[in-house]
């Protein structure tokens, strides 16, 4: 049975990070908003209490908590004279299946990125003005600067409860935290926890080679908090149940515990769950949406209207959402031209996998993000000239790895898999195995982008989208530079063997270790619409009433993990909608 | 009259949200959730059910010999530990394929099925109980066929060597290939072994004492200061019931 139910002021698709921070802030302002999600409502003490959460081959293994394939994936090839096929088993992507959405599961790495990465552009000119990019690489500016997000970076640290270090308040330097980073109004809501074993080791070689060492910036928070919408907020346990967990504690940051609670005392707040959003509706004049189409759990075709729509479901998502509903100009990459799936990108990994001879690292004691890096070769933060590349990575120690199936290949090079001496060895690895990680920029590239297949279907008979990426020439040579910079650190470490890996080195694949979840872009926001989907507010150029919310706003990917800026951009569009669109609705761009 | 008090009571009900639970199908109406209007209820998430070790319910008693023999050649009993059936592997992997992950409920299964490149991942239609029904009896024709014996009668130094040369692809099986089947097998050996064991492995936490990890302590903020060195703390389960 189809059925139209009641207007709202605004209806919000996807109840995450940003679903659930445009949701406050739209509420507050006293609109009547609707969210729509396709899982159903979760929370601590019923879905992930400690006795369930604890569980590595329920949720680290078979990651229950997770979308799982079967209910929708996507096609991948690495270029587009393949043909894309279904990822049809667990990989690396990890979307959320339930109201918190990929913020429940996540491993609460809160980064702010970087002042250049939003204006890779104009950097480019200004200071590499002799640089040759790599052929076909995608660098254009985000629109808005480090500057304007910076009073949503700080809101959305303060209702997360984040827990790390200033490195740089109000333009000066604070000892113990990251030098490079842009300035900041205030210091972290919630001190950093204490360092691993590992953390310490890799502080202290890095401090003796010169580097700046500090505890990234977590939401795993650092002890009780009270955030500004009157939620108490509990320290982090270093249960080692983190990433593709839910926290039993109330102490990992999340729309559940953050934001939520606040939701569920509003009277101008309605929350469909169970429903999945088909497609947005176009006016007749296709100048504006009207509203979505939904499938809710009996099989019924509902219908919600709303004067504004929000697009927040996950990056992959929210782009195959636009091409579902036929809103933009998909791109074509033999002409170049068309925005939609364009400047897909992502995050480039390189690794040193480390094996030392008598420690106890004791890696149980471990949260998602219980990490020390360094930023001297992030971003811009060093000098490129000369080097042929754009970009770099944060490098960290990274103690997030402590139950032991995820564990059991972590093994020096040439160790038997299986046997007595499997076992021998995986006993001294548990307690001498350590990580580096490089978490590398992104740029696109022409030849990667997003668009829907043209043979496989989800459940409900809509087409998948379908992915076209490999990595360039830029990610090669960016990311054989960081695992140079990883081995030097390795080799003063004190280990006694270890191996680096630079993902790049290989073709990309959805199934390979140890690799990211970030996928990014394809829906990018910028100043000219022959180059981006929406515009600076996160606005449709085609749509002035839609917004879309997320990680497919970035045209390109910082070395960092993307939630804290989504949470941040979501309050800069928010603050838009609040201040200026529903005075005067029409494009904020004027 | 009786007309028009319908339809001005019908209008009232449309412009409010309440009006969305009548409209709504039934039963839709619980999984709608208002602000203000009292606690929002959630979805159950069921804990696991213990599993009990004294039922077969995937294995015939031959495959389950097959399987014990295998995986106590991948995990064997040494001074570090019972062997992977005295932990219960057997019994864990049994009702593993018996479950969601034996059907591949996670799986997408929609076609059409073609081969793929490596980096587009295994295109199969075969779940893992697929895996275990074909490729144990794959392999049991090809040992017997290749020493006269089944695999659980050769003596121990053979087992080890026709694993060996399983795990580097050097069989050849008639659906399955021979290197797959292996890592089939060690993963969930080690999932058996290593998980907790509410499912069926790890008994008495065996595999969490072999490399120390505490389970589901879930709380070391009394140890976090404590590094480098040796915390000897007692592992617990999410059951207390195995």
């Amino acid at each position: 049975m189809d059925y139209t139910r009641p207007k709202a002021d605004a209806v919000i698709v996807g109840l995450g990070w940003a679903g659930s921070l445009m949701a406050e802030e739209l509420t507050r302002a006293g609109l009547n908003v609707v969210a729509i999600e396709r899982g159903p409502w979760e929370t601590t003490s019923v879905n992930f209490p400690p006795a369930i959460a604890a569980d590595e081959l329920r949720y680290g293994v078979r990651r229950e908590i997770l979308k799982p394939p079967s209910v929708e994936t996507l096609t991948f090839r690495n270029d587009s004279s393949q043909t894309a096929l279904p990822g049809r088993d667990w990989n690396s992507w990890q979307m959320g299946y339930s109201v918190g959405g990929a913020g429940k599961h996540w491993a609460a790495n809160a980064w702010r990125f970087s002042v250049a990465d939003f204006q890779m552009a104009t950097r480019v000119r200004e200071r590499y003005s002799n640089m040759k990019l790599a052929d076909g690489l995608i660098v254009q500016d985000w629109g808005i600067t480090y500057d304007e997000l910076e009073p949503h970076y700080d809101r959305f640290e303060k209702i997360a409860g984040i827990s790390g270090k200033a490195g740089v308040i109000n333009g000066q330097v604070q000892a113990g935290g990251n030098p490079f980073e842009g300035s900041r109004r205030n210091e972290f809501p919630t001190p950093p926890l204490v360092r691993s074993h590992w953390n310490d080791i890799f502080h202290d070689t890095t401090e003796k080679m010169g580097y700046h060492p500090f505890p990234i910036p977590a939401g795993t928070i650092g002890g009780a908090f009270r955030n500004p919408l009157g939620i108490e907020l509990a320290p982090c346990t270093y249960c080692g149940f983190c990433g593709f967990y839910g926290c039993g504690n109330f102490s990992k940051s999340s729309p559940n515990i953050c934001v939520i609670p606040a939701l569920t005392q509003r009277s101008n707040f309605t929350l469909l769950t169970e429903c999945t959003v088909l497609r947005i509706n176009k006016s007749k004049d296709e100048k504006t949406v009207t509203g979505v189409t939904f499938l809710d759990s009996d099989g019924n075709i509902g219908y919600q209207p709303a004067d504004i729509v929000c697009v927040s479901a996950y990056q992959l998502d929210n782009v195959r959402l636009l091409f579902l509903s036929q809103i933009g100009r998909p791109y074509d990459p033999t002409t170049g031209e068309g925005t939609l799936g364009r400047a897909y990108n992502y995050q480039t990994m390189s690794y040193g996998f480390l094996y030392f001879e008598n420690e106890y690292m004791n890696p149980f004691i471990s949260t998602g993000a219980l990490s020390t890096q360094i930023d001297d070769f992030n971003g811009d933060n060093f000098d490129h000239t000369g080097l042929g590349f754009l970009g770099g990575a944060g490098i960290q120690a990274l103690s997030d790895q402590g139950t032991p199936l995820g564990m059991t290949d972590r093994l020096p090079a040439g160790t038997t898999q299986w046997g007595s001496a499997w076992k021998k060895a995986f006993a001294h690895s548990y307690q001498n195995y350590a990580k580096i990680q490089g978490q590398g920029t992104s740029y696109s590239h022409r030849g990667s982008y997003l668009s829907l297949d043209p043979t496989y279907k989800d459940a409900n008979g809509q087409a998948l989208l379908r992915m076209t990426f490999d990595y360039n020439e830029n990610d090669r040579k960016m990311s054989s530079f960081v695992r140079g910079k990883i081995d030097d650190i390795c080799k003063q470490t004190g280990a006694k063997s270890w191996e680096t890996v630079s993902f790049p080195d290989k073709h990309n694949s959805p199934f390979r270790p140890y690799d990211s979840s970030h996928t990014i872009g394809g829906a990018v926001m910028g100043l000219d619409p022959a180059t981006s989907v929406l515009n600076r507010y996160q606005q449709h150029w085609d749509a002035h009433n839609l917004f879309v919310l997320g990680a497919s706003s970035y045209p390109n990917n910082g070395g960092y993990n993307p939630t804290g800026t989504l949470s941040a951009l979501t309050l800069w569009t928010a603050k838009a909608i609040i201040d200026n669109y529903v005075k005067s609705p029409g494009s904020l761009m004027r | 009259m009786r007309r028009r008090v319908v339809l001005k009571a019908g209008l009232v009900l449309m412009s409010t949200a309440t009006a969305a639970a009548i409209m709504r199908p039934v039963g839709a109406a619980a999984r709608v959730l208002r602000g203000g209007a009292g606690k929002w209820i959630a979805r159950e998430t069921p804990p696991p059910v213990p599993v009990d070790p004294s039922k077969r319910i995937f294995f015939t008693p031959q495959e389950e010999n097959l399987v014990k023999a295998i995986f106590d050649q991948l995990i064997p009993a040494d001074d570090l530990s019972v062997s992977a059936s005295d932990a219960g592997c057997v019994v864990f992997i049994d009702h593993q394929l018996a479950g969601s992950y034996g059907k591949a409920s996670s799986r997408f299964k929609g076609g059409p099925f073609q081969e793929g490149t490596p980096e587009q991942g295994d295109q199969s239609k075969l779940t893992p109980a697929d895996i275990y029904k074909i490729g144990l009896a794959e392999m049991n024709d090809h040992c017997r066929k290749m020493s006269g014996k089944a695999f659980e009668e050769l003596p121990a130094p053979q087992q080890v060597e026709y694993l060996e040369a399983m795990e580097a692809g050097k069989f050849t099986y008639k659906t399955i290939k021979s290197s797959e089947l292996f890592t089939q097998f060690l993963t969930n050996v080690q999932e058996g072994f290593l998980s907790d064991p509410v499912y069926g492995g790890n008994r008495n936490m065996v595999g969490w004492r072999m490399i120390g990890f505490p389970g589901a302590r879930y709380d070391y903020r009394d140890v976090a200061e404590l590094k480098g060195q040796r915390l000897e703390i007692e592992p617990v389960s999410i059951s207390d019931r195995i």
